[in-house]
């Protein structure tokens, strides 16, 4: 059990800094959720099911839908301005 | 580089700060006075088989109010912001046919485990919020499927307001009619310890506790999901 609990921490810090380190926002989310489960192991195996359980449906499962609700709406954005930015450069290069 | 510095500097000051605490710290190996209260008063006093609900729901109950009312807040907040600049218009692409059948499937499914978990609170792991995430969890996937249908607010505000009401007034009648204090279990009947309908007032507030949150999660939820007017247009 000792070493169960060893590996499952080395993943939950790997996992976490991973979802810090990368620069692919929605691999950094899912490395995010993925921390949330492996913490929700951890609880498990100290015997919290009441807060394992909250971990994973709240920390892994919903956090992990939101952020990438939030996601969806930062890069259409990001999109538009990008294409309006294109446009008028185009639009400039015609007039000259 | 000074900014780099600033932070080293700011760090370590912290490390030096925390290193007291480590230091000083020793595993117990005795419970403290108040947890052995807890365990060994707790199941007779307020006859909960889950003694982690008779510390969330009756001791620190009023802890417990003051969580649902941060997640209350932090609902409404988002509700008004995204409810502002309301694209109603929006159509988009739908779920494919496998995620609409299995949400289909699955939504009544999901939704009576979030009820089991939250009525089982006093006997089993779980609680009212670890069921309204899981029921909030299956408007997820409802909306993941068919992003285009209309979910009414008003419904799920009428839930949350009333349970919201309800938990307070319970919780009002422990202080005012039996006098033990504020969010009491003990003004019905405790009940046969380790039966559904024990513990007195603690399934009911779980119960309010669990329709609350899985109605404001799904409220958000609902929000982030509408589509909403870019600042440029308006």
């Amino acid at each position: 059990m000792e070493i169960l609990f060893l590996i499952i921490s080395v993943f939950t810090v790997i996992t976490a800094l991973t979802a810090l380190a990368v620069k692919d926002r929605v691999v950094s989310v899912l490395a995010g959720g993925a921390t949330g489960l492996f913490a929700s192991i951890l609880f498990i195996i100290m015997a919290a099911p009441d807060v394992a359980m909250t971990e994973a449906a709240i920390g892994s499962g919903l956090t992990t839908f939101i952020f990438f609700f939030a996601l969806r709406k930062i890069r259409r954005n990001d999109q538009d301005h990008s294409y309006k930015v294109s446009e008028v450069t185009n639009r400039s290069r015609e007039n000259d | 580089m000074i900014k780099k510095a600033f932070t080293f500097l700011m760090l370590g000051g912290l490390g030096a700060m925390l290193l007291n605490f480590i230091l000083s710290f020793r595993e117990r190996t005795a419970l403290p006075e108040v947890a052995a209260h807890y365990i060994e008063k707790g199941p007779a006093e307020l006859g909960s088989a889950n003694i982690v609900t008779s510390v969330v729901v009756t001791y620190r109950g009023l802890d417990t109010l003051g969580e649902v009312t941060i997640l209350f807040a932090a609902a409404a907040v988002v509700g008004l912001l995204i409810h502002l600049n309301r694209n109603e218009n929006a159509v988009r692409r739908e779920g494919s046919e496998i995620l609409k059948t299995a949400s289909a499937l699955l939504f009544p499914l999901i939704l009576m485990f979030g009820a089991y978990v939250f009525l089982n609170g006093h006997l089993s792991p779980g609680g009212g919020f670890q069921g309204g995430a899981i029921i909030a969890s299956a408007v997820v996937l409802t909306v993941l499927a068919s992003p285009n249908r209309k979910i009414g607010h008003t419904v799920l505000s009428v839930i949350e307001s009333i349970s919201g009401l309800a938990y307070v007034a319970l919780g009002a009648a422990g202080a005012l009619l039996v006098a033990n204090g504020f969010l009491d279990n003990r003004i019905i009947p405790l009940g046969e310890f380790g039966t559904l309908f024990s513990a007195g007032l603690i399934p009911i507030i779980y119960t309010l506790i669990g329709l609350k949150v899985g109605s404001e999660l799904s409220s958000v939820v609902i929000s982030l999901n509408g589509e909403t007017i870019e600042e440029d247009d308006q």
